[in-house]
């Protein structure tokens, strides 16, 4: 079994990473400044939206539905798209998902690859299983081009290269297109990107995208996109190969009514974005003659097992909660440690990759709550994180001092005497206390100024009175 | 080799079956969805059209409005505009439409690179949809296949007001039958938000779209 | 109307000021408050750390100790969300669906129970002094205040209310969070301060002393004269008391 989300495994804890970005002014600036952007937009389109709670309802919905019926959905979708020219493939993992991949791209012949962003690839580290074999994979959505181009890691699931401003764009475009001159303005760089990758929309053979939903009624495949890189992917190339996770499935073509229209506010806070491209196997004289599915689980039927947070699974990746996450706009991405971040991927990315790589994810939320609040299928992110943490407890996860504090705690506030004799420790602790504070706490806070009476003491003098 | 492969295949197939039925147990479960949200229109004829204009411009679209019968001169109009001489039409665009003056050339299978050194396209719709400013093309005989409204960086889209929608809902019901053929929605021109998430206009698809809405 | 509060385990000892001003409010208004010296904690903390045994415990003891009350009224927003959100779920692996489900409807943060329940937004207060009120996340997300608490304030004598900038923003308390990951906090707080110190207010208050213990020990530490109250001490608060 390869199960892999990226190179999460291998990712420092979040309270590690977290730190080392804290000192990084300009990243959180950055960050800052593009959450605030995308989460006004995101409040003014979703405003106008008299039913957008009716919509959040039949999304989530339609998601439960989806995953409670999960096997015959994909049964169907796998029938509908082979009867329409399709080529469905199953990929249990990372590794047997990219070695399904090379294989098609080397029965052509071919020695490179047209991408449009595709959070699964990312998962499966297909890139790099790509130019292992030889094989050169282009990524065309401007912000993994940004990032594929400066060697750097996706921060954000919809706009991953979020950390970086303008002129850090425009200096990773001059040193790496080979340009002499490039203006400053967010049009020049488009323009660069699209002269850029122009020619390889023209030559290269085989095109290779995600989806944001697939339908098992029509066996069609939909992608969302807004700078047309989506729709040179999946339209030009002579052979295209689409892997999706086995949870984009939904029931319906009708169902697509009302994720287009969650999506887009959610994502980028637009009515709509500018491209969906929806297609249905192979069309003769329209677009590629050959058309792969690999239907990914790497994981994912794991998380389908557990009840209690099998939800998670509903996420369209509009990635609002990360922008809404008050831990996200402080640390941005990275902290993370996956290509999920925020709190979406604190949930997922522990259920993926196996909850031994990463027990610190759960804890990196306040549990505030603004992450379910504009969640657009209404993913219940901080009572699955509450979840994750008791599974890591119970696995005997937690550190020693923490287990002992809250049996400690747990045995006292059993019975109001024992309660009453650890108020009268810490009243007696409190100047230890003040003098040598809390680990952590104390750096930017003081203690409160223990009583010398609690609430219980005074209620009593009182009643003698 | 090649059984073995087949076979390889197969097994993960039913691997993931098997882990699904597991993990989801044995009750057939119907799930219910209720269907609260808009579905129907809710504004006037004028409204709506208004609506779709504004949604348009939003996007920096070009709008041009006329009568049945005066497509030819406001397609002239439009093309003259933008001072486009050389344009690519789908095979089946009716003849009848075109403006004397401009070159139309259709689409008999011209390859990508020959696509890509013409000026524009000009198309015709299936659908659109007021409320998102959503032109819908299903790639018919007259909307012509993807690639032609793809590679150029201009597209001049015709629609007429019984093509119009208001809702989202409505505007995806409205393929009917042609749900299954490639089917692009465009709502304004190409663009992006990956840079500083502010919507810079024209990256790979037509940087610049224009629209004729035709009353009927 | 008998009133029982639950004071909450860190109000009775970091706090006692907070319960004996809520206890002030409900007899000034004509009503009788009750103390059950049995109380302890609603198990939030554990429940919210992943310590499900011990939270159950916790919530056991809870229903045993209030079940035959009329109403309980309690001054945290968090410990009446962790009771409303999760008490009905842990039931039912407890086997006390019936008794939560009985209690639950009874159960009130304390300004919501002014306003809902008793139907009084004058409580009768005198504060002369300009306020500023951070919304606690389970306030706000959980209990769905809205204005209410505002309501309270306004109609206080003497109080300048001073709207807080970003008012929807955590200010990075999170119980074990600040513990864990006392950096991020810490960083959440400092903006939280900065919109606090912005507003000019004198007093920053709230319904959760959770976070104004947090809010209130990073003041302390700056230039500037803002300090948390709780609200319930300004809604005690009477002519002649400063």
């Amino acid at each position: 079994m390869s199960i892999r989300v990226g190179e999460s495994a291998q990712a420092a804890t979040f309270p590690k990473a977290a730190k080392k970005l804290l000192q990084n002014t300009q990243l959180r600036r950055n960050v800052r400044r593009a959450t605030d952007t995308i989460r006004g937009k995101r409040a003014k389109v979703v405003d106008e939206m008299p039913d957008w709670q009716a919509l959040r309802t039949a999304g989530q919905q339609i998601k439960k539905r989806t995953l409670r019926n999960l096997d015959s959905y994909l049964v169907q979708f796998e029938k509908a798209c082979t009867a329409a020219g399709g080529k469905v493939h199953w990929a249990r993992d990372a590794d047997e998902a990219n070695a399904i991949i090379i294989g098609i791209i080397q029965s052509h012949g071919q020695k490179e690859v047209i991408k449009v962003k595709t959070m699964t690839s990312d998962e499966t580290r297909l890139n790099h299983a790509l130019e292992a074999v030889g094989i050169e994979p282009y990524e065309t959505d401007l912000a993994d081009l940004i990032i594929q181009l400066g060697h750097d890691k996706p921060s954000h699931i919809v706009v991953p290269a979020l950390h970086k401003n303008k002129s850090e764009i425009r200096q990773i475009f001059m040193d790496t297109m080979g340009l002499k001159e490039l203006g400053h303005a967010p049009e020049d760089l488009a323009a660069a990107a699209r002269n850029f990758l122009r020619e390889r929309f023209l030559r290269v053979k085989v095109g290779f995208s995600g989806a944001n939903f697939a339908v098992a009624e029509t066996g069609s495949v939909c992608v969302v996109e807004s700078e047309g890189n989506g729709r040179m992917c999946v339209t030009l190339p002579d052979v295209l190969i689409t892997m999706f996770g086995v949870e984009k499935i939904v029931p319906s073509f009708d169902d697509l009514e009302v994720f287009l229209q969650l999506l887009p506010r959610s994502a980028t806070g637009e009515r709509m974005n500018p491209y969906n491209s929806i297609w249905t196997g192979v069309t003769p004289g329209d677009g590629p003659k050959e058309f792969h599915v690999v239907l990914l689980d790497n994981g994912r039927t794991k998380v389908l097992a557990d009840e209690e947070s099998r939800e998670t699974l509903h996420c369209i990746r509009c990635a609002a909660c990360l922008n809404a996450c008050p831990v996200y706009r402080q640390t941005g991405g990275h902290a993370y440690g996956s290509i999920y971040s925020g709190p979406i991927g604190a949930i997922l990315t522990p259920q993926l990759q196996g909850m031994e790589h990463s027990t610190s994810l759960p804890y990196a939320s306040s549990l505030c709550g603004a992450c379910y609040e504009v969640c657009p299928v209404k993913i219940n992110i901080p009572e699955i994180l509450i979840h994750l943490r008791r599974k890591i407890v119970e696995s005997g996860g937690a550190a020693l001092t923490e287990r002992m504090g809250m049996a400690v705690a747990g045995y006292t506030l059993a019975d109001s005497s024992r309660l009453g004799k650890a108020q009268k420790l810490v009243q007696l602790g409190r100047q230890p206390l003040d003098a040598i504070g809390l680990p952590g706490w104390s750096a930017a806070r003081d203690l409160p100024t223990i009583p010398t009476q609690t609430f219980r003491e005074w209620w009593k003098t009182r009643g003698a009175k | 080799m090649v059984e073995d492969t087949r076979c390889e295949v197969s097994t993960a197939r039913e691997d993931i079956l098997q882990r699904v039925r597991a993990a989801i147990g044995k009750q057939a479960a119907d799930e219910p969805v209720e269907r609260d949200y808009r579905q129907t229109p809710s504004l006037s004829e004028g409204e709506k059209i208004d609506l779709f204009i504004d949604r348009l411009h939003d996007y920096n679209a070009q709008v041009y409005r006329c009568g049945p019968g005066e497509e030819a001169a406001t397609i002239a109009e439009a093309l003259a505009a933008r001072g486009k001489t050389r344009i690519l039409i789908p095979p089946g665009f009716p003849a009848h439409l075109l403006p004397t003056g401009p070159t139309f050339v259709p689409d008999t299978q011209l390859d990508y690179r020959e696509i890509d050194a013409t000026e524009g396209a000009l198309t015709a719709a299936t659908a659109a949809i007021a409320m998102t400013g959503s032109l819908i093309l299903t790639h018919s005989e007259t909307e012509g296949r993807r690639a032609l409204t793809l590679i150029p960086d201009y597209h001049l889209c015709m629609v007429y007001t019984n093509q119009l929608v208001e809702t989202v809902p409505e505007g995806l019901r409205a393929l009917g039958g042609r749900r299954t053929s490639p089917v692009t929605t465009i709502a304004g021109p190409s663009a992006t938000a990956d840079i500083e998430m502010t919507r810079v206009k024209g990256v790979h698809g037509p940087r610049v779209l224009d629209v004729i809405i035709v009353a009927v | 109307m008998l009133i029982s509060l639950f004071i909450t385990c860190y109000n009775d000892t970091l706090f006692p000021g907070t319960g004996k001003s809520v206890v002030r409010v409900l007899e000034r208004l004509g009503h009788t408050v009750e103390f059950r010296e049995a109380q302890t904690c609603c198990g939030q903390m554990h429940y919210n750390t992943g310590y499900h045994p011990e939270a159950v415990t916790i919530m056991k003891k809870f229903v045993a100790d209030f079940l035959d009350a009329e109403i309980v009224c309690i001054p945290s927003s968090s410990c009446v969300a962790m009771i409303r959100d999760h008490y009905p779920k842990m039931a039912k692996e407890a086997g006390l669906e019936k008794e939560v489900a009985e209690l639950v409807p009874k159960v009130f943060e304390f300004t919501e129970f002014l306003t809902d329940k008793l139907g009084v937004t004058d409580v009768g207060a005198t504060y002369p002094h300009s306020v500023t009120m951070h919304t606690s996340c389970h306030a706000l997300r959980s209990l769905d205040c809205g204005d209410r608490p505002q309501r309270l304030l306004k109609a206080v004598r003497g109080l300048d209310y001073l709207e807080l900038p970003a008012g929807d923003q955590c200010c990075g308390f999170g119980g074990t969070f600040a513990i864990k990951n006392a950096e991020v906090s810490t960083a959440m707080l400092s903006e939280k301060m900065r919109s606090v110190l912005d507003t000019g207010a004198e007093v920053c208050t709230g319904s959760d002393n959770s976070c104004l213990m947090h809010i209130g020990g990073g003041l302390t530490r700056q230039r500037g004269t803002a300090r948390c109250v709780h609200i319930a001490e300004i809604l005690a608060s009477e002519e002649g008391d400063q």
